[in-house]
């Protein structure tokens, strides 16, 4: 794990500080870590949402990953972290040595990430259904301590939307007026039963403000995570091509 | 007398006074009682609902943000409903939180099963990194949930409606050695929280040692190991207000090396289906004092 602590980093204003590496380079440090095959299609519906967050939005720094004042990315949707692992390689938390032992006994990359082994990693995930839950008592408690600033990113996906712990969240979160969160929701048709209405509907019914938008259209993305509106959380439905 | 539930109200209302570290989360359940402490502290009392997934998401959320939540609602709803939240939002985050129940095995008797949790303790038994603590008094809940606000880690505090009629000096994480039985003595019998009054009741006139526990996870092996050694046999009877056997493999544990048998009782596994009072509830699972006098006479000999 690189973690090169300078003596008093400066708090996080802006997103990482340039790396060698850009958006091109994803492709080949994913392509580094192989045996998680089945989830290849999950990881890449992924890839541009993380890297406009990493890129653009999140106010992080790999130099100090427990500052107080930094945002906060939390990736609930914890299957496929290919392309996760591939942006903080990219964005420096961790180094591109370790993406090729993704998987193995030693290995701090597990094929769900584990926040006690990564640095940059806000939760454990794996199981779908968590993130949300977890996104609103850090945003509660973000507040009490009178940390205005971070925000609160939680990335979901449209089937994991099935699990009815994120809705217990949602309503709570529009209810209590939570506006330090925001919902990325990867939509790549894959919920057996779909949601009727559409998925922007499910967080709009709780006081939400939502944008959908094309999820590979750079711009469209960062243009929609920054329209919000206080007093009420934001969700983005960011929409990639089918799975199947 | 003042129920555990209600000291649990003014310690926390008071521990939120002292410590800004602190915040409540509720799923409705007590939350009128805690109306006053919520005006008091805005923000830090969190009610979100019937939701328990979220309560615990919640507990853990406000865990990785730097605070100490304290999580309560009954124990059927609090440890069991939300199990994997439990598993995952608080122990594989590694992050620290105090859930407090109140309700126990069959305070709620005339409720039925879906209030009762009895297999509450060794449900958390499959997790790592639990101290749980049964008070047997409301003193004793007061010391030990100030104790648990205090520390890091996950702590489970399980609340009784049913109380001792005195409290014990509690030392967290400690067995009390209530009564020494003689060098003859046929084993130790170990009490847990409010069934240490039958307990005592029912083996006044055996030769046995008297442990009280008002903390079980971590096990007090070394003062059980200690006792142990002092009596004749090493024979140990548990008494527990929770399932049956919850704790016997600590005992065999923390006796390896000791010939030994245990008679774990508790709670029985089977549901009763039937209402009443706690105390009706108490004597049919053979917790009474009398039923207490017989099973552990005939096991001890």
């Amino acid at each position: 794990m690189t973690n090169t602590m300078q003596t008093a980093p400066p708090p996080p204003t802006a997103p990482p500080p340039m790396t060698a590496y850009g958006y091109a380079d994803l492709r080949r440090l994913m392509a580094l870590m192989t045996g998680d095959e089945k989830h290849d299609v999950a990881a890449t519906s992924t890839l541009d949402v993380l890297w406009v967050l990493y890129d653009r939005v999140l106010r992080v720094d790999p130099r100090a990953p427990e500052a107080p004042e930094r945002d906060r990315f939390l990736l609930s949707k914890g299957h496929g972290p290919m392309a996760y692992y591939a942006v903080l390689a990219a964005k420096g938390f961790i180094d591109e040595d370790l993406l090729r032992g993704f998987g193995s006994f030693d290995s701090p990359l597990g094929h769900h990430p584990d926040r006690v082994l990564i640095p940059g990693v806000e939760i454990g995930s794996g199981s779908l259904g968590h993130g949300l839950g977890l996104a609103v008592g850090t945003a509660l408690g973000l507040r009490l301590r009178g940390l205005d600033r971070p925000q609160v990113f939680t990335l979901l996906g449209d089937a994991e939307l099935d699990e009815g712990s994120n809705h217990e969240a949602i309503a709570y979160a529009g209810a209590a007026g939570l506006d330090s969160l925001r919902a990325a929701v990867i939509d790549n048709a894959s919920a057996t039963h779909g949601w009727s209405g559409g998925i922007a509907t499910r967080f709009e019914r709780e006081g939400w403000t939502t944008r959908t938008v094309d999820g590979r259209d750079h711009d469209a993305l960062e243009a929609a995570f920054a329209d919000t509106r206080p007093g009420r959380p934001h969700a983005v439905i960011a929409v990639v091509e089918p799975k199947n | 007398m003042e129920t555990m539930r209600e000291r649990f109200v003014a310690t926390a209302s008071d521990l939120l006074d002292a410590d800004p570290r602190l915040a409540v989360v509720l799923a409705d359940i007590s939350a009128e009682q805690f109306a006053p402490a919520a005006a008091k502290h805005p923000g830090r009392v969190i009610n979100v609902g019937i939701r328990e997934q979220l309560l615990i998401g919640v507990t853990g959320g406000l865990a990785l943000a730097g605070l100490r939540p304290i999580a309560h609602t009954f124990p059927s709803f609090l440890v069991e409903r939300p199990f994997e939240q439990v598993k995952l939002d608080l122990g594989h985050q590694d992050v620290g939180a105090v859930l407090v129940s109140s309700g126990a095995s069959y305070d709620m008797a005339s409720m039925g099963r879906t209030h009762q949790a009895p297999g509450d303790v060794a449900l958390l038994d499959t997790l790592d990194g639990w101290t749980v603590h049964v008070p047997g008094h409301p003193d004793e809940a007061e010391a030990l949930l100030r104790a648990a606000a205090a520390a890091q880690g996950r702590v489970y505090v399980r609340l009784s409606g049913e109380s001792n009629r005195e409290p014990q000096v509690v030392r967290p994480g400690r067995f009390a050695i209530v009564r020494q039985g003689s060098a003859d003595a046929a084993g130790t019998v170990v009490a847990i929280g409010p069934l240490l009054d039958p307990t005592l009741e029912a083996v006044a006139d055996l030769d046995v040692t008297v442990l009280y526990a008002t903390t079980v996870r971590p096990f007090d092996a070394a003062t059980l190991r200690l006792v142990a050694r002092r009596t004749a046999k090493a024979d140990v009877v548990l008494v527990e207000p929770y399932l049956a056997g919850t704790s016997d493999r600590e005992v065999n544990e923390a006796l390896p090396d000791v010939p030994h048998r245990v008679l774990g009782l508790g709670v029985g596994r089977e549901e009763l289906r039937r209402y009443g009072t706690p105390a009706e509830h108490a004597a049919a699972h053979g917790l009474d004092a009398s039923a207490l006098r017989r099973r552990i006479a005939a096991f001890l000999g």
